[in-house]
């Protein structure tokens, strides 16, 4: 058996990882566009920071390749002959698969500012070549400018924090981290960043670029030494356009199968089912990249997984501050433990949709854990649980299963 | 392989296993001198509230979802024992975001801490031997 895997980030990983728990003899070949190395990318702005050392940013060990006895290829894959079963690289060659994964990933998307040709210091922030990119531009006397106040704007403000003159985030939505957190929320979060000496520019586009000079909407000039833009990334769907279903990531199902025979796809580049919403969603998330591509891997290598317990969520930190969150944000809103930070619950049709914690996000999981399994709510005493995560307000038979079975 | 489990009705709710794993955690030889005028940490925790009481700490569970969302990969299954790398993790939390038992939290230095079965120290689960009442055992079942 011929398996091919184009990418090597989590999903990748996980689908080799999940082959190799089936298959020990098949040959899989690995199609990297960024080189051999496993990176952690979530570690970028560790690195940055100087946090993490370089040795420190391997996801798996540096023997991953030989001890799974994969082959691995360093070059770009530019197109998927689904016919012939092969995977075309850049240079034209061949490589035929039986079964493929497609982990290819997502890119930063730049929109087109006016003038942003002309800046000099500009910067993505969504790679071990970005950072290190970034890192070797930085100096005490610069100002950044950065835009997007999303998870990667903002864990790169963190980063360069301690060395760099100044940072300014605009963002074009009224609040910082839209996408995970709401008002309240991100209103906390703002002031603990604020307090970091980052300012903010929200509700705010920036017009026009000129070297070293932001014009935003609002007619503000602000002078930069460095730029990056994070407004956001795109699932990178190119390889299976017209190949398989499509829409803003490749379409998978609960067995990371796409429309077309033999390929899988896992991760940022695919959009899967949302557990807690029932919608189907480009979940950019690494521990939904991992467990899609070993659950493809397992299927490839003809085991029986599914994964439909994908739900969005997120653990982030900034200067210290804990943010964990997950599900959707709709149905009765239920604030609680105002003691030690902010805390939202959202539920409704006895079901828990999402939540909010800033601070205080210790036990945090037991919440994920109603989501994801959709635990009817009347089955556990709600109100102890919203104030407190803890297996205390579960039955006591159900805590049986938990504590007294192997899981 | 042998894990954790617990016999909620026999918990007395001393917190004895608490105690036991931070000494065991500790490395001193000395329970008394390890936690004498420190506020423990430990990796077991009693839930308890009105006359309910049981402990929790890892259920080195078989598809970890700890080990398998870890953005660093300090988190991995080490013949069944889920262990914790603590050079290696920045503290980002992921696995707290997913443990559906709680049995993750933070240590003193940022990096999570998590029960290991104590095979990191004293080889085997120091909580059980200390518990007076059979509420947590360490043995096999499937």
């Amino acid at each position: 058996m011929r398996y091919v895997i184009i990418g090597n980030g989590a999903a990748g990983v996980g689908g080799a990882e999940g082959i190799r728990s089936r298959d020990k003899d098949g040959e899989v070949t690995i199609i990297s566009a960024e080189g051999a190395r496993i990176y952690s990318r979530p570690l970028i702005s560790y690195l940055v920071a100087g946090k993490v050392a370089d040795s420190g940013m391997d996801y798996r060990p540096a023997d991953f390749y030989e001890r799974n006895n994969c082959k691995v290829t360093g070059e770009r894959a530019a197109a998927v002959d689904a016919k012939g079963k092969a995977v075309i690289l850049e240079g034209g060659a061949r490589v035929p698969y039986d079964k493929l994964l497609v982990a290819a990933g997502s890119s930063p998307f730049v929109p087109p500012f006016e003038g942003l040709d002309t800046v000099k210091g500009k910067y993505s922030f969504s790679s071990l070549a970005d950072a290190r990119a970034l890192g070797a531009a930085l100096a005490p006397h610069k100002k950044a400018l950065i835009i997007g106040a999303g998870l990667i704007g903002l864990k790169c403000a963190e980063g360069i924090s301690e060395k760099v003159a100044s940072i300014t985030v605009t963002d074009i939505a009224p609040r910082i981290l839209s996408s995970i957190l709401d008002e309240g929320g991100a209103a906390a979060v703002a002031r603990h960043i604020e307090g970091k000496g980052v300012s903010f520019r929200l509700s705010s586009s920036v017009k026009r670029f000129e070297p070293g000079t932001a014009y935003l909407e609002s007619g503000e000039a602000i002078a930069f030494d460095l730029l990056v833009t994070a407004v956001g990334v795109r699932p990178n769907t190119a390889l299976l356009k017209g190949v398989a279903d499509t829409d803003r990531g490749i379409i998978i199902n609960a067995r990371s199968e796409t429309s077309a025979p033999d390929i899988y796809a896992a991760g940022d580049c695919a959009q899967a089912l949302d557990a807690s919403s029932g919608e189907s969603k480009v979940m950019a998330l690494l521990p939904n990249a991992y467990m899609q591509g070993e659950c493809a891997g397992v299927n490839m290598a003809g085991g029986e997984k599914s994964f439909d317990k994908a739900v969005p969520m997120n653990a982030v930190g900034f200067f210290g501050l804990h943010i964990i969150t997950a599900g959707n944000y709709t149905g009765n809103v239920r604030a609680a433990g105002e003691g030690d930070g902010y805390k939202r619950l959202f539920y409704s049709d006895n079901r828990l949709n999402g939540y909010i914690m800033v601070g205080d996000v210790g036990k945090a999981g037991i919440y994920t854990s109603l989501l994801r399994d959709g635990t009817p709510l009347d089955t556990l005493d709600f109100e102890q649980i919203c104030e407190k995560p803890g297996l205390m307000a579960f039955t006591s038979k159900a805590r049986q299963e938990k504590l007294g079975e192997a899981r | 392989m042998k894990r954790v489990y617990v016999n909620e009705k026999w918990c007395l709710g001393c917190h004895l296993c608490e105690y036991y794993c931070a000494f065991a955690a500790s490395g001193e030889k000395d329970m008394a001198r390890a936690l004498k005028d420190i506020a423990i940490n430990p990796r077991i925790r009693i839930e308890e509230r009105d006359d309910i009481s049981f402990a929790v700490s890892c259920r080195h569970c078989r598809e970890p979802l700890c080990v398998k969302s870890c953005l660093t990969g300090a988190l991995t299954a080490q013949d069944g024992v889920i262990a914790i790398d603590g050079e290696r993790c920045v503290g980002c939390y992921t696995c707290i975001l997913v443990c559906p038992y709680g049995a993750v939290s933070p240590s003193e230095n940022g990096a999570v801490q998590k029960c290991e079965l104590c095979v990191k120290n004293t080889g085997s689960p120091a909580c059980v031997k200390g518990c007076p009442n059979g509420a947590i055992v360490y043995e096999e079942r499937g």
